[in-house]
């Protein structure tokens, strides 16, 4: 088998039995938690029968592993349960919930890494070539003062500015699902630009150190007697061997678009998963907090796999041993 | 044909200049403070003719031969003087028109290939980007004249070597593919730096005739860059001796070999003067019986390796790099337990594996490394390198520790102002001095020396090897003492292991092993080291030619 596709596996491997550990703990940290989800929904007035039948009709009288064995088995099969919500007679799965919310989530997330990302590598390449120059240290100091403020903070100046004052962009970004996709992309403008100006510090100066890192090394030196130009030093010579150390902080921040985005989410009133979890949680709606944790674990295995597979892709050493 | 090439030495020498470096000063920093590294050197070169740039380390020498091409590393600076290239004042090009120049007319040769080379592509990507780059050729012919310069110089499976990575292909070879990269252009002129001190002896030979024949047969100037004399005498046909940025003394190559003027030009044989006659030894320290060692139980690298080293002498272990030297070395001192064998100290069997050996064992063997440093942690001060293992396995403390760090730098012939330096603050000898001091505090019976002159220039490397004899004459250690440079065994050693592949070819008195008939593998080791004679590489290769290379 090639090493690449054994590795591969084994990672794969590997973020199976983390997602596995990972649903034992949220699940057991919700078994944990005190009080009794049927009082706390029935609220005062609650008889114990009402609180027995209801846990009943929620399947809360069934020992935990048996339960744990329903959730995991149900998940398995595309089933995320039913959310605490339904009544009888009328069931609204968790996945009902869920997937509008994770949909609109992804699609954030994707518009803002589309926009983010190759402006971070970009920058990054830009202020490694004209390292120390007036423009390197201007996008330095341009993308750390937009890092160090808070995420509620960029949103409200740029509501302030961008669609209070100039109206260029709608302030509130309540999308909805027959939405046509431009009005959708401008209602969306405003939080993809916020969280692109926080992802953007970290990533571009990443790529940046990345590059510098390499510069003193013989083969750049080496490059340069050649007679190779100082642009395509950088592009050809060092970028090549600085994607690993890029590809991880990429993958981080792309997990925070989908599992940290929930300040901008609420700031603009955007439907996305972080305000479900939050309202579930207000609503003690167990499952749904559940899907919703195990979704984020999973959005941060993946991309944490997907960053260690290139850094073995671009590193000829594994991908084409001796 | 070679000695057409050496009648030729005259018309090169006086042929049209190439370059001409007049009065040149160059400047590096350190600590933000500006040093003069070049001063004031002139330097001319004719069309194919081959200058010899030789000194120590910090003499300057690569520092010239980068300003040939107008190039001068990050924190160096050149500050005065003129570089004419052809006509042309490379100080006052534009950084545009040398880079014009760079890889087309002036090609660079660099010591590590391995490290040169970039590990992210393909060997003939790399090969063809100047010829290409620079408009020179396009892909297509510029592919098949990089398989045509593999021939030449004798790459094997030049038609397909070249979509293999740097990591695929051996030392050697992607020294010899270097060459090929920097011939691509066909320049007219090739500075290298050191481009055989990485590789073998053996491996020496093959790169340096490659490379002589390649420069004759395209008539390319060549700036050859190395601090081994024996070595430049193959290459040169004129010899600058350098020394703290100056010129020491320049002349002909075969004039410099038979009467070196200067007294500095004469330390550069020191090693090579040194010899220690052999004394033999019956009390045996240490013996390695009939030892096999893997690693990861599937490449053998140590096969029925039988070695015994007596009381108070040396036994040198030779072979390339790959023969198992190192992995010797590793076995005894427990870093990796033997498959099969024993390892005795003073008649008894030593714990294979170093967890199980007590204080006391591990008081009595030491080590001394080739990098003194990566060897000794650079924000521990002298006084704690050396007071550690007085500490450690002596149990001294407070003033007596001092006392004894004192002693030991004495014993070592470094000043004890040096107790509180670190080691960034000391010079290459001087380091290792200090790590030499760090294994004698232990006050052991064996050392084991790996290459602990092979980073160091010939006359530090000679004040060490006196160093280590004066040692074992005042505390009767015993030296295990690994190498591949032939001219340190002859100065040091009383027995000689050759080792070849993991085993042991020959072993024996240093003059048995030196003198013939030598085993195959001997021979071919021996008769790799360069001589001080310029005819030698021709001779060597007439001789090869005529009796079939030994099957290596």
């Amino acid at each position: 088998m090639h090493p690449l596709l054994r590795t591969v596996l084994q990672r794969l491997g590997l973020g199976l039995i983390t997602l596995f550990v990972v649903s034992l703990i949220i699940f057991s940290a919700i078994e944990f938690l005190p009080g009794d989800f049927a009082k706390a929904i029935l609220g005062q007035a609650a008889t114990p029968e009402t609180v027995e039948a209801f846990q009943k009709e929620i399947g809360l009288d069934k020992p935990p592993v048996e339960r744990y064995l329903n959730w995991i088995g149900g998940i398995l099969q595309g089933d995320f349960g039913s959310s605490f919500s339904s009544r009888v007679g009328f069931r609204r799965t968790v996945l009902d919930i869920i997937a509008p919310r994770l949909w609109n989530t992804l699609f954030l997330a994707g518009i803002t890494a589309l926009v983010a990302v190759p402006l971070a590598l970009g920058l990054g390449l830009m202020a490694a070539l004209y390292r120390n120059s007036f423009f390197d240290r201007a996008i330095n100091a341009a993308t750390l003062t937009t890092i160090s403020f808070p995420e509620f903070f960029v949103a409200y100046i740029l509501m302030l500015f961008l669609a209070v004052q100039l109206r260029w962009f709608p302030s509130l970004s309540n999308v909805s699902a027959d939405m046509p996709f431009f009005e959708r992309l401008e209602r969306s403008a405003l939080p993809v630009l916020t969280l692109t100006l926080v992802i953007v510090a970290h990533m571009m100066r990443m790529t940046r150190a990345a590059i510098i890192g390499l510069l003193a090394s013989p083969y750049i030196e080496m490059a340069r007697l050649k007679g190779v130009s100082p642009g395509q030093v950088i592009l050809r010579h060092a970028l090549p061997n600085a994607w690993a150390p890029i590809a991880n902080v990429v993958a981080f921040n792309l997990a925070y678009l989908v599992v940290g985005a929930v300040v901008v989410e609420v700031v603009f009133v955007y439907p996305g998963i972080g305000q479900a979890m939050v309202d579930a949680v207000r609503s003690r709606d167990i499952p749904v907090v559940q899907a919703c944790a195990l979704i984020f674990a999973v959005t941060y295995i993946l991309l944490n796999l997907l960053a260690d597979i290139i850094s073995i892709a671009t590193n000829p050493r594994l991908l084409h041993p001796r | 044909m070679k000695s057409d090439a050496r009648k030729s030495d005259a018309k090169r020498t006086k042929g049209e200049t190439l370059l001409e470096i007049r009065d040149l000063k160059i400047s590096g920093q350190s600590d933000d403070v500006w040093h003069e590294i070049v001063k004031g050197v002139d330097l001319t070169l004719k069309r194919g003719e081959v200058l010899g740039l030789i000194g120590e380390s910090g003499a300057g020498k690569s520092t010239i031969g980068l300003a040939a091409m107008g190039f001068a590393r990050p924190g160096c600076k050149i500050t005065g003087g003129s570089i004419i290239f052809d006509g042309k004042d490379l100080r006052k090009a534009s950084e545009e028109e040398r880079r014009a120049l760079r890889g087309s007319r002036i090609a660079y040769v660099a010591q590590s290939a391995a490290a040169s080379f970039n590990p992210a592509h393909r060997i003939i990507d790399q090969t063809v980007e100047t010829a290409v780059g620079h408009d020179v050729l396009d892909r297509g012919k510029a592919e098949a004249d990089a398989k045509d310069l593999y021939t030449r110089l004798k790459l094997p499976n030049p038609a397909t070597i070249g979509s293999r990575y740097p990591h695929q292909v051996s030392g050697g070879q992607l020294q010899r593919a270097m060459t090929a990269m920097a011939m691509s252009c066909r320049p007219d002129l090739i500075i290298f730096d050191e481009p055989t001190t990485a590789l073998d002896v053996t491996t020496q030979v093959d790169v340096l005739a490659a490379m002589r024949d390649i420069v004759e047969q395209f008539n390319t100037a060549a700036i050859y860059i190395t601090h081994d004399l024996a070595v430049v005498a193959q290459m040169a046909h004129r010899i600058m001796v350098l020394r703290h940025g100056k010129l020491i003394e320049e002349a002909p190559t075969r004039e410099m070999l038979k009467s070196p003027k200067e007294a500095y030009t004469k330390t550069l044989w020191a090693v090579r003067s040194l010899a220690m006659p052999e004394r033999t030894g019956k009390d045996v320290v240490l013996r390695v019986h009939d030892v096999d060692a893997t690693y990861g139980g599937i490449v053998k690298v140590l096969e029925n390796v039988t070695v015994q080293v007596p009381r108070g002498r040396t036994v040198a272990v030779v072979g390339e790099s790959g023969s198992g030297k190192s992995t010797l070395a590793r076995v005894i001192t427990g870093l990796l337990p033997p498959r099969k064998g024993e390892v005795y100290f003073n008649g008894k069997p030593l714990p294979r594996a170093l967890k199980d050996r007590d204080k006391d064992t591990l008081r009595r063997i030491q080590m001394i490394y080739q990098s003194a440093d990566t060897a000794l942690n650079p924000r521990q001060r002298v006084r704690d390198v050396i007071g550690r293992p007085l500490e450690f396995y002596l149990g001294l403390k407070g003033q007596e520790r001092d006392r004894k760090v004192v002693e030991l730098l004495e014993q070592i012939e470094l000043s004890e102002d040096l107790i509180d330096r670190l080691p960034g603050e000391l010079s290459g000898g001087q380091k290792q001095r200090i790590c030499i001091a760090r294994a004698l505090a232990a006050d052991p019976e064996l050392i084991i020396c790996d290459e602990v002159t092979s980073a160091l220039d010939q006359i530090v490397q000679e004040g060490i090897l006196k160093l280590l004899l004066k040692l074992q004459k005042e505390t009767n250690v015993s030296y295990l003492f690994i190498t591949h440079d032939i001219a340190t065994v002859r100065a040091i050693a009383d027995e000689i292991v050759v080792m070849y592949q993991g085993r042991v070819v020959q072993q024996g008195l240093k003059t048995e092993v030196l003198s013939p008939p030598h085993p195959p593998y001997t021979e071919l080791l021996l008769s790799s080291v360069p001589e001080m004679d310029p005819d030698w590489l021709t001779r060597l290769l007439e001789k090869r030619q005529a009796k079939g290379k030994v099957s290596a």
